[in-house]
């Protein structure tokens, strides 16, 4: 048993289900305040998501949408975990998202391109957008998260312009893909039958979760790994050891950037949402990553179950009782989850403190 | 009548993964006494200290000051009671001058607004009056690894700490500066501070110490009086078998050149003037070379620029005669140069990495332990298991061992280790020996010597003026940034040397 707390992965675990506990606690204490009535009620629905459906077939289809939306979360998510582990904070990941939005969707409505063109130009959109953030950072010494966080606007407003030319008359969203051009959505592959012929759910799903294995062999057992992560812990070391610090930090940036901007076509290529080419916020996915990563315990493998339950009680909060909340509750009650499970760094650190207090009593 | 007791350590027992550091450990310290702790690499001085500076909570024993039973349960608490440590690796905030570090935590307010100008007097004070040379202006990353030892000891100072731990404080200065230190010391006890000293330099400890308590692989093997005991006696004690003091080396020719260096000049970073300044010398085949000098006379500078760490700013490196003044550090490293750095926890090894990703951090990518893009982790693992057995390693859990958790002497060996281990052509050595204890300075000086017995090239830069006798075939003097001298350690007197070293003297 005691190994077992001392066991790092294991650690990472106890914290982040604690966090989790902790998130939902405060968000159900914020709906007390709120209307004491409802609390319960609307807690349970947060909680349920899809569960919320009677039906199975409902329930199933329902569940296949937060899936969905987990595809793009985790993309975001390993982008920033990836560039994490090399000491670079990728806020940017947003940013890189909307340039691969706006890439995908650009060809597929607007260049009548196949889906595979659309995701890997995304991919390419996104890795060269966050080239710009790693060049500056290696050559001229500017900190990523400020360009990062700019580079992030310019590609908001960009997109935003780009995809105009490709919206409905009528409306500021972005034509519909099943409609315009067919064969820019992702392939299903028979998955969609798997969810009650939920249309949207697509390739992106396994693909996204081959990618975090992917991420995660090439962090831990590749030779490049070996070398990112040595960069990541001592640039001085790295350096002093003949790796091109220099190089690393681009490639990490491109790699992290490619991650972000697939996650962009993840979402839009599924046919799931459209764009809304006059919003005027980057888009969330890149910020909830952050919380993603670190309730994963900075771990590829943890992150794929971190952004299910982040997207979870996002889905969640949707089906919370919008004539005793006001409709912003939903959104409300995930981020304040959310920004508990930012706390797994310190909590295990206080799980530590304890473990060893514990062993110091055993052995008396 | 013996003084009594300042602070008494009793039954101490601490306990990491894998290994007891510290095993039912009884230390007593007098008041106003210089008390020394000897033990190899890995023995747990260290580990003692940090219990009594509050950085660990033993598992058992207890801790009494003044004949008090004491809880110390971090360094605050410690700090309160008048308990100063100078740690073995500095803790110094990098980007912060010498006097934002030396006030850190006990700065002067006035309104909420710093007073500096009084501490910058009070240090000035405390840098004069004990010799401790500083510029309270320079920022940490800047100055070497002697300057910020003194800023470690200046802080402890200006705190007025009655209770001085000194964690191999040594190890970075230069002769001169021990010398001026161990008169500081003496000066203290003689105030009435009571010092426990961490050293693997015997002579200082026989200088020094009025008393020394022996450590062993964790355990306490004894205390006995500096008066009526020997090196000989006390290197016995801590190794358990008697150490070769000598270097055993045969003569040799040495052959054709390796390295040459042709008036290169380096930029400081510290001053406008230039660290290196025209410097031309060579290195051959066969033989070790030596660099001496007081730190911070350009030796850092120039060894860097042998590197490829920093870039030269005139002048040319030839390695097995091909220009390498503009090669990159791993070409260099590939063509048959290794490096131990003077800084071992800034270059030398990646602190989170394990030994074992540390032992092939320049040879990772090799085909012996990369396949396909992957890494070999059975060969690496193999690897280290090796290079831990030949050159006695220590630590808790072998290769899986985090690098950061072990003693400072035994992270040393790692480095050379795998530096020697390269099998390189050209070796360079900054102070290689740099806080080992005495039998494992012995097996470095008897690899050196064994390089050099290969027909490879040993570049050594030293400040020790023992190993600047003993080891080398050729002696280099650099003076600011200059070559000053070339001495022949069998003719040469450690009298001349030291002119040269002071400038008073030059060729
Ligand atoms: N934080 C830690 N975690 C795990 N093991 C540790 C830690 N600190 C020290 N150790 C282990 O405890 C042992 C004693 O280490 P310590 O640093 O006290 O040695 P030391 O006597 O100071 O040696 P040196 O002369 O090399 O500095 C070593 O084997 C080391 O690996
Ligand atoms: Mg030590």
């Amino acid at each position: 048993m005691r190994k077992l707390l001392k066991n790092e992965g294991f650690e990472s675990f106890i914290a982040s289900i604690i966090c989790i506990i902790l998130g939902l606690i405060i968000g159900y204490v914020v709906l007390l305040a709120i209307k004491p009535a409802g609390a319960s009620k609307a807690i349970v629905a947060v909680i349920k998501n899809f569960m919320y459906y009677p039906s199975g077939a409902a329930k199933i289809k329902y569940f296949g949408n937060t899936l969905v939306k987990t595809a793009p979360l985790l993309m975001c998510s390993l982008s920033i975990l990836f560039a994490y582990k090399v000491g670079l904070f990728n806020i940017g990941a947003s940013g890189q998202f909307t340039v691969g939005t706006c890439a995908a969707l650009y060809l597929a409505l607007g260049a009548n391109m196949p889906w595979y063109v659309c995701l890997i130009s995304a991919m390419v959109a996104g890795a060269l957008l966050a080239a710009i953030t790693g060049i500056l950072k290696s050559y001229c010494n500017v900190n990523e998260v400020i360009s990062c966080i700019m580079l992030n606007w310019i590609s908001l407003y960009a997109t935003n312009m780009i995809l105009t030319k490709v919206k409905e008359s009528t409306s500021p969203y972005t034509l519909v893909v099943a409609n315009t051009n067919p064969k820019a959505i992702l392939p299903s592959l028979g998955l969609g039958k798997l969810f009650s012929n939920n249309p949207y759910v697509t390739i992106a799903i396994p693909l996204s979760i081959i990618l975090a294995i992917v991420i995660w062999v090439l962090l831990e057992k590749t030779t490049l790994g070996y070398e990112l992560r040595a960069t990541g812990n001592n640039k001085n070391a790295a350096k002093y050891a003949g790796m091109n610090e220099k190089r690393n930090i681009i490639l990490t940036m491109v790699i992290a950037g490619a991650l972000s901007g697939l996650g962009g076509a993840f979402l839009y290529l599924s046919g799931f949402e459209q764009w809304q080419c006059t919003q005027s916020s980057v888009p969330g996915m890149g910020f909830n990553g952050i919380a993603a990563s670190f309730l994963g315990g900075l771990s590829p493998i943890g992150s794929i179950f971190s952004s299910y339950f982040i997207q979870h009680v996002t889905a969640g909060g949707a089906y919370v009782d919008k004539t005793l909340y006001c409709s912003q509750i939903s959104d409300l009650i995930s981020s304040v989850i959310i920004y508990l499970c930012g706390f797994v760094g310190f909590l295990k650190l206080v799980l530590k403190k304890a473990a060893e207090k514990k062993e110091g009593g055993e052995t008396k | 009548m013996d003084a009594p007791y300042a602070i008494e350590m009793l039954n101490i027992t601490k306990k990491f993964p894998g290994i007891i550091a510290n095993d039912n450990i009884t230390l007593q310290l007098r008041k106003g006494e210089i008390h020394a702790l000897l033990g190899e690499n890995g023995a747990g001085k260290s580990t003692l200290m940090s219990v009594l500076f509050g950085l660990y909570q033993p598992e058992e024993g207890q801790i009494k000051k003044d004949g008090k039973v004491v809880d110390i349960k971090n360094p605050n608490d410690a700090n309160a009671l008048g308990i100063g440590m100078v740690h073995q690796h500095f803790k110094l905030v990098e980007c912060f001058t010498v006097l934002d570090n030396i006030i850190l935590g006990v700065e002067t307010t006035k309104n909420g607004i710093l007073q500096k100008d009084e501490a910058r007097k009070k240090v000035l004070a405390l840098s004069e009056k004990y010799g401790l040379a500083v510029n309270p202006d320079a920022i940490i990353e800047d100055i070497t690894v002697g300057m910020q030892q003194r800023t470690e000891i200046l802080k402890m100072l200006y705190r007025d700490n009655e209770i001085l731990i000194f964690d191999e404080p040594t190890a970075v200065l230069t002769p001169q500066e021990i010398d001026e230190l161990m008169a500081i010391m003496k000066n203290l006890a003689a105030e009435g501070k009571s010092i426990l000293f961490i050293s693997h330099k015997l002579n200082e400890i026989m200088e020094v110490a009025d008393r020394v308590s022996v450590l062993r692989k964790g355990k306490y093997i004894g205390t006995v009086d500096v008066e009526g005991t020997t090196k000989e006696d006390l290197s016995r004690m801590m190794v358990g078998r008697d150490v070769d003091f000598v270097v055993q080396k045969q003569p040799r020719t040495p052959g054709e050149e390796i390295l040459k260096v042709e008036n290169l000049t380096v930029a400081s970073k510290i001053h406008k003037n230039n660290a290196v300044k025209n410097v031309s010398f060579n290195v051959r085949k066969g033989e070790i070379v030596c660099i001496a000098g007081i730190d911070g006379n350009g030796q850092t500078e120039l060894v860097y620029a042998l590197s490829g760490l920093e870039p030269a700013a005139g002048g040319k490196i030839s390695l097995l005669g091909k220009d390498i003044t503009n090669t990159s550090i791993r070409d260099r490293s590939v063509m048959g140069m290794s490096h131990i750095p003077e800084d071992r926890h800034k270059h030398g090894l990646v602190l989170d990495y394990s030994l074992e990703y540390n032992m092939v951090l320049q040879r990772y990518f090799e085909p012996e332990f990369t396949k396909n893009g992957f890494l070999d982790k059975p060969a690496i693992r193999k690897y280290a298991e090796r290079l831990i057995e030949e050159y006695d390693v220590r630590s808790g859990q072998g290769p899986i061992t985090r690098a950061r958790s072990m003693s400072g002497g035994n992270q040393q060996k790692a480095i050379v280790a795998r530096e020697i281990d390269k099998e390189p052509e050209l070796l360079i050595a900054v102070q290689p020996t740099r806080g080992l204890d005495v039998g494992a300075i012995e097996n470095i000086h008897r690899q050196l010597v064994a390089q050099r017995d290969k027909d490879k090239a040993v570049l050594l830069v030293s400040l020790e003026l023992e190993e600047v006798m003993s080891v080398p075939d050729r002696i280099l003097v650099m003076y600011e940034g200059e070559i000053v001298g070339e001495l022949d350690p069998k003719t040469t007197t450690v009298e001349e040397l030291g002119l040269y070293m002071a400038g008073a003297k030059r060729q």
